[in-house]
């Protein structure tokens, strides 16, 4: 595995972190190792974590950077082969069929799997393209795991096989990422292929600083006291924790109402912006004026 | 051992213990870049690393440790907490192996050797007392440490932590031969228990909770009120850095490969159930709904394969005959929705408590995937508690506790007697059991000499569709003392189940679809 095989994004981890930051994207040292990694090692990325806590957005960020396409794969329960590599053009190839009344059956044989009539999807896209090109498979645990092995050729030698055409090789390697909530354990060879990225929710100083650039009108002393509180919600034994996303929503929320302490009537009018289940409410409401 | 390397002997710190001589590996440093004798010394600690990781259950194959050495190549020895995230990102493949992974990564890549590299450079002030310190006396250099721990917790100083957490070591996690002559050798070590115990960390939480109140301006700001659940969780962090400190400073006296072995705790998924505390207990819960989650996928794809079902020969000649006899389209036979019953028959005396406390919270977060769960608890009388349970959701960690108080599972003594509730769970409640229900049966049958009541078992078993007894202890145990394990494991199917792992495996597998 020499350095050639990369795609040479990033110079070292500290270029990394200035180039995402740029981006808007505020990314933790191990965050910026590991994509570093990713594209110096020409590994894909397997990034795990909670909803919200800009898994997705990292993609966008490293193809912004790159100047790169953003190739995406949206996975669901029930995607297969043809929604994922390629796909014959079955109604065009009915017509060829039908235009070419008089020739032979090798003519037309060789004639209606070519190029012309194949429809590529999203991984054979990204394997194909000339330009520099992020691959993001998203939410890779929502899909069946027939399809994992359907990726596994793609991730390990970025190469795709099409029967009747043969192996189409990548001529350059797209930056590969794959996100999963973890809703079920992606298989063993799947994951050996990738390096992995646990993102978690980010430490409290990281989070006010996010706060800070994504809600520039919002208080310093405030973000400071919204992270704290977020991260106390957190610690706590909830149904569904706030993420960073939710985070943001509440300083733009806090914006809006023009407030400028976060006291207590303006933290039990404004908690269903963070907390999603009534439990959830309750159980933070007391915590915050009993402690 | 982890000083492969012999160079010239660099260690003229103050204090120095008495293996300091050999310390002179790569890894003298926060920031010392690899040395001459690095390249074979490294795939040495690499390799080491990656056998400790095994020890603890991890699977990692050689490609992964290729990969490690890449990452290795191409980051350099520069930053110590770069080098830590990008083998994290070659060797790890879920998050719960990160604490293993932390612990043991600073053993086998050290922050330094010998006194704290900060330490040494920098040795703190002896305060000006001739006296040595005894009993009933304040200790000046206690009461410093806790001074300046005080100001960094309040600043949530990261850095001036980890260089307390050397200092306290230093100062106070000394025991044996390594504190003074006259012990046997190979008794000296460095104890975290005694360092905290000697600084106290938690009574520091008044101190800096009025430290940062006295800064603060608005009073009725809501995140004050949660101030204090912060400082507690920075103080656990400073007790997290000490213990590390002093595992590090034993692995010099020992070796890196023993401590990994023994004092690196397991991940959360192997903590054995019976031998779990408090704080492990907790950490076990948070694990509840992820797990639940994974498990109905999997019981999610159990049941699609189930449903493709066997092909139903009449209803395909018949479908045949309309595309001329040929059996264009077969027909399958089709399985019948039903989803399984379950019922949950759980021993929560104190000693089976966690994992019965466990198992419970787990099927209720997977109540979806059965179409009727219901849920019995005794110690020697049997009571229904399914409704508890659900009521339990908001507060899952008093769970054992409010069964205990409101439900009706102790009759005149507190000791378990699986024979008699046995029996009044075949005569009450025999009507949850039907065709369609599995029951799990959860205890470690240790019944205390009483009658086993095997009839009333027998009785439960022929009404339901499989009966299943998971038992927390090893399988080597059943037979010894009051157990009657043995007897109950010849009527119905055992299974030890000592972890959250093996559960998991256990509920994926046996449950029907």
């Amino acid at each position: 595995m020499g350095n050639g095989d990369g795609t040479g994004f990033f110079t070292s981890v500290a270029d990394t972190v200035d180039q995402l930051a740029a981006t808007g994207y505020l990314a933790s040292t191990a965050v910026a190792t590991t994509v570093f990694l990713a594209d110096r090692l020409g590994k894909p990325l397997l990034v795990e974590g909670p909803a919200g806590v800009g898994k997705t957005e990292l993609a966008k960020a490293v193809a912004a950077i790159g100047q790169a396409r953003l190739v995406r794969l949206q996975c669901y329960e029930g995607i297969d082969e043809a929604r994922a590599l390629y796909e014959w053009n079955h109604a065009k190839q009915l017509l060829r069929i039908t235009a070419g009344r008089d020739e032979n059956w090798d003519q037309a044989r060789t004639d209606i799997f070519g190029e012309e009539f194949l429809l590529t999807r999203p991984l054979l896209t990204a394997i194909r393209g000339e330009e520099p090109t992020v691959l993001l498979i998203d939410e890779m645990d929502k899909a069946d795991v027939e399809v994992e092995a359907l990726l596994l050729e793609v991730l390990s030698d970025f190469q795709v096989t099409v029967p009747e055409l043969g192996t189409i090789t990548a001529s350059r390697r797209p930056f590969v990422l794959l996100t999963s909530n973890a809703t079920r354990e992606l298989s063993e060879a799947l994951r050996r292929r990738c390096l992995f990225l646990h993102l978690d929710y980010p430490e409290a100083e990281l989070e006010r600083r996010i706060v800070r650039q994504k809600v520039p009108g919002l208080d310093d002393t405030l973000a400071g006291s919204l992270v704290r509180v977020v991260g106390a919600l957190r610690a706590m034994e909830l149904r569904k924790a706030p993420s960073v996303a939710e985070t943001i929503d509440w300083a733009r929320t806090l914006l809006a109402l023009g407030a400028d302490t976060l006291d207590e009537a303006v933290v039990r009018d404004t908690l269903g912006v963070i907390l999603k289940h009534q439990d959830d409410v309750r159980k933070a409401a007391q915590k915050l004026t009993l402690a | 051992m982890t000083g492969t390397g012999t160079g010239p002997d660099t260690g003229t710190g103050t204090g120095t213990g008495p293996d300091t001589g050999t310390g002179t590996g790569p890894a003298t440093g926060t920031n010392t870049p690899a040395d001459a004798n690095a390249p074979a010394d490294t795939a040495a600690r690499l390799t080491g690393l990656v056998r400790a990781l095994r020890g603890h259950g991890l699977r990692i194959g050689p490609a992964e440790t290729v990969d490690a050495a890449a990452v290795l190549d191409v980051l350099g020895f520069v930053d110590r907490e770069q080098v830590r995230a990008g083998l994290a990102a070659a060797l790890l493949r879920s998050d719960g192996q990160r604490p293993v992974f932390d612990a043991t990564f600073d053993l086998f890549f050290p922050l330094g050797v010998g006194v704290p590299e900060a330490l040494r450079a920098d040795p703190p002030a002896l305060p000006d007392d001739p006296e040595p310190p005894r009993f009933g006396r304040p200790d000046p250099v206690r009461e410093d440490l806790r001074e300046r721990l005080a100001a960094a917790l309040a600043a949530d100083d990261r850095a001036a932590q980890a260089r307390l957490a050397g200092e306290v070591v230093e100062a106070f996690g000394r025991y044996g031969a390594a504190a003074g002559p006259g012990s046997a050798p190979g008794s000296d070590g460095w104890s975290a228990h005694q360092a905290l115990g000697r600084l106290a960390p938690e009574t520091l939480l008044a101190r800096v909770l009025a430290a940062l109140r006295a800064g603060s301006t608005a009073p009725e700001d809501v995140s004050d009120l949660v101030l204090a659940d912060e400082i507690r969780r920075r103080i656990r962090d400073f007790r997290a850095l000490v213990t590390g400190e002093a595992r590090r400073r034993v692995a010099e006296l020992r070796g890196a490969e023993r401590i990994a072995e023994r004092a690196v705790a397991p991940t959360v998924d192997r903590i054995d159930f019976l031998a779990a505390g408090r704080e492990q207990l907790a950490e076990l819960r948070r694990t509840v709904h992820p797990l639940a989650r994974k498990l109905a996928t999997r019981l999610a794809a159990r049941r699609r394969r189930a449903a493709r079902g066997q092909i139903d020969l009449r209803r395909t000649l018949r479908r045949s005959l309309s595309t001329g006899g040929v059996p264009l389209r077969p027909a399958y036979r089709l399985r019948r929705p039903a989803r399984p019953e379950l019922v949950l028959l759980c021993d929560v005396s104190g000693s089976v408590a966690g994992f019965a406390d466990f198992t419970m919270l787990l099927v209720q977060a997977m109540s979806e995937q059965f179409s009727r769960v219901r849920v019995f608890a005794f110690v020697n009388r049997t009571a229904e508690v399914t409704d508890l349970l659900n009521r339990g959701g908001t507060d899952p960690a008093r769970l054992a506790a409010r069964i205990l108080a409101e439900a009706k599972v102790t009759g005149y003594h507190g000791n378990s007697d699986y024979g008699t509730a046995l029996g009044e769970f075949a005569e009450r409640h025999l009507d949850a059991v039907g065709p369609r229900t599995s029951v799990l049966i959860l205890g470690d049958a240790r019944n205390n000499h009483r009658d086993p009541n095997l009839d009333a078992l027998r009785r439960i078993a022929g009404r339901a569709r499989r009966v299943f007894w998971l038992n927390p202890e090893r399988t080597a145990l059943w037979p010894t003392g009051d157990s009657a394990a043995p007897a109950y494991a010849g009527v119905v199917e055992m299974h030890s189940c000592r972890n959250a792992r093996r559960l998991g495996e256990l509920i994926a597998r046996l449950l029907p679809v």
